[in-house]
């Protein structure tokens, strides 16, 4: 297949996307953005440029941002491909993706992964059942679809995409039936040695308080420190159990919407054999990277949430950041140029991530919800339990991959993207050992399904 | 409390904010005429029309729905058109789309030769 050159592919539309390919179109490359989606945001900007006003209203400033992120890319060259599913990058900086049901593969000089973060697995009881969603799922069909639950619905897990879906919600006037919070007050006493850090990125730390605010004085039930969350039902969800203080509640619901956390979206990293590192304090793995976003992988580079957790403005950050790297690599801009530019960009990145470690701790998920009891299924493709994973350990499956063939683990149609973290955490604390030394799935492409006809070119 | 009523009213809806925008497309549900708002995913389309179960996996047969939305967890597979596994959650509605759920396992030999997907070996 001929590929057609390029200087920078850029993988994902999201505000790492958005602003590396727009800084790198301004250094004077040619730039190729892909994305899966029919319009640029990401998952956190979903939707931003067709959202009607009144939605935006109603989702806050916050979102709104993006549209500046959005119509600075729309003034640039960079020419943005959506809906194009990107199957494959190449250690040689080939890009291949399917669009408009053909094959197409560029060849660039660098690539910049701008691939985000996903939600954090939740395996509890039940947590398969219609009716079972993440709170990321609710707002993604509040973004692009201006759709919210008919009934009561229940929120529970931690982490600040619960509480701003709780937020939005109220201001949409949609009922609440109750917040069912995994924060306890243990978290708080051990987040507090990080709140110096955290106060020096006030805006953040205000913005959440007023979240947490506006909940209370909604006056919507809402539990601390729960522990042991399951969901009920046969074939859809009825209820959330948990107990608080050893004591059980129930609360009926056709819909519970589960969060605790986001984790970095590493499958191309992973396929790329970059090399990888547990990180103990977000409790996942993230490819190890320079100060520039470049992977050990020579010429790729990654930017935003993909590369470890930070948010979405220190994503727009890191992507011009690596935009800098990038044109440095290729020499359109020499070592000294791209560090003088960068010197203003880091300042506003260091400041903007103060206020992680406080977040880290304070919403670190419970361990029940993440190496989850015997019966609960890890793997919801192939309904694989915990218990069957542990099993696996005792007969000497040592990890991930392993797994595999002992009971088809990680081998779905979603290619182990919602089990991997959890896989790693309980067969490491089967084995007693670290998280890191279990390691991941082995991430092979086609990373987006393709049919054997799509890939012959028919 | 009404448990396994067989028609329930959708888990979703669009916010009364939303209904202004009028234009609708109708595709089909395993044969059902759905009016759906166009622009928007078959996902979310589907939770809007009250569909709760999107396939039945092909192990036990379990009732699943989209929970992720976001490509990630692949719940929401459907046949549309007649290609199966696609992602409900990306796609967007078009008129006459023929929507059908997945119900466990496919039998072999299926009779469309183009929709062999490739899967991650071990």
């Amino acid at each position: 297949m001929t590929a057609e050159s390029v200087d920078v592919v850029v993988v994902g539309a999201g505000p790492a996307g958005m602003a590396g390919a727009s800084e790198l179109a301004g250094l004077g490359m040619s730039v190729v953005l892909l994305d899966e989606q029919g319009s640029p945001g990401g998952q956190i900007y979903r939707g931003i440029t067709l959202a009607p006003l009144s939605r935006r209203d109603l989702l806050g400033p916050d979102y709104a941002h993006g549209n500046v992120l959005a119509k600075a890319l729309a003034d640039t060259s960079v020419r943005h491909v959506k809906e194009a599913a990107v199957w494959q990058v190449s250690r040689d900086h080939q890009v291949s993706y399917l669009h408009g049901g053909r094959m197409h593969t560029l060849q660039a000089r660098a690539v910049l992964l701008a691939t985000g973060a996903m939600e954090r697995p939740f395996p509890i009881p039940g947590w398969t059942l219609p009716g079972v969603m993440t709170a990321g799922a609710a707002q993604i069909l509040l973004k692009s679809a201006g759709a919210a639950p008919t009934e009561p619905v229940v929120l529970a897990g931690c982490g600040p995409l619960l509480y701003l879906l709780g937020w939005q919600y109220l201001r949409a006037g949609v009922p609440i039936k109750a917040l069912v919070d995994t924060t306890h007050r243990d978290d708080y006493w051990r987040a507090r040695r990080h709140l110096v850090s955290a106060l020096r990125a006030w805006p953040y730390l205000r913005k959440g308080l007023q979240l947490m605010r506006s909940l209370r004085q909604a006056r919507i039930p809402h539990f601390t420190g729960a522990t042991a969350l399951a969901v009920e039902g046969s074939d859809s969800a009825q209820a959330l159990s948990f107990s608080v203080q050893g004591k059980t509640e129930r609360i009926a619901t056709r819909c519970v919407l589960l969060h605790q956390g986001v984790v970095p979206n590493i499958q191309f990293s992973q396929s790329l054999r970059a090399t990888h590192a547990w990180d103990p304090h977000q409790l996942c793995f993230s490819p190890l990277q320079d100060s520039w976003g470049e992977l050990d992988v020579p010429g790729v580079f990654v930017a935003g949430d993909g590369g470890g957790i930070g948010g979405a403005q220190a994503a727009a950050l890191q992507g011009r950041l690596a935009a800098l790297g990038i044109a440095a690599r290729l020499g359109t801009l020499g070592a000294p140029q791209r560090d003088r530019r960068g010197v203003g960009l880091r300042q506003e990145l260091n400041d903007n991530l103060r206020i992680r470690p406080f977040l880290d701790v304070l919403y670190r998920p419970r361990d029940e919800h993440r190496i989850p009891a015997d019966e609960v299924i890890v793997c919801r493709c192939e309904e694989v339990t915990a218990g069957q994973l542990r099993e696996f350990v005792a007969l000497g499956c040592a990890g991930p991959n392993q797994a595999k063939s002992f009971g088809r683990c990680g081998m779905g149609p979603c290619q182990g993207r919602l089990c991997g973290l959890t896989v790693t955490e309980v067969i490491a604390d089967a084995r007693a050992v670290p998280a890191g030394e279990v390691g991941y799935y082995r991430i092979r492409p086609p990373i987006k399904p393709i049919t054997l006809g799509e890939l012959a070119g028919d | 409390m009404p448990t396994e009523a067989p028609l329930r009213a959708p888990l979703f809806q669009a916010l009364a904010s939303e209904t202004r925008s009028s234009r609708r497309v109708t595709l089909s549900f395993n044969g059902e005429p759905l009016s759906v708002p166009a622009g928007i995913s078959v996902a979310a389309a589907l939770l809007l029309s009250g569909i709760e179960r999107f396939r039945a996996t092909p192990v036990s047969e379990s009732p699943r729905a989209p929970y992720c939305m976001m490509g990630v967890c692949f719940e929401c597979l459907v046949t549309i058109d007649g290609v199966p596994n696609r992602q409900s959650c990306l796609i967007d509605v078009a008129e006459g789309m023929q929507v059908r759920s997945q119900e466990g396992a496919r039998d072999l030999p299926f009779d469309m030769p183009v929709v062999a997907t490739l899967e991650v070996q071990p």
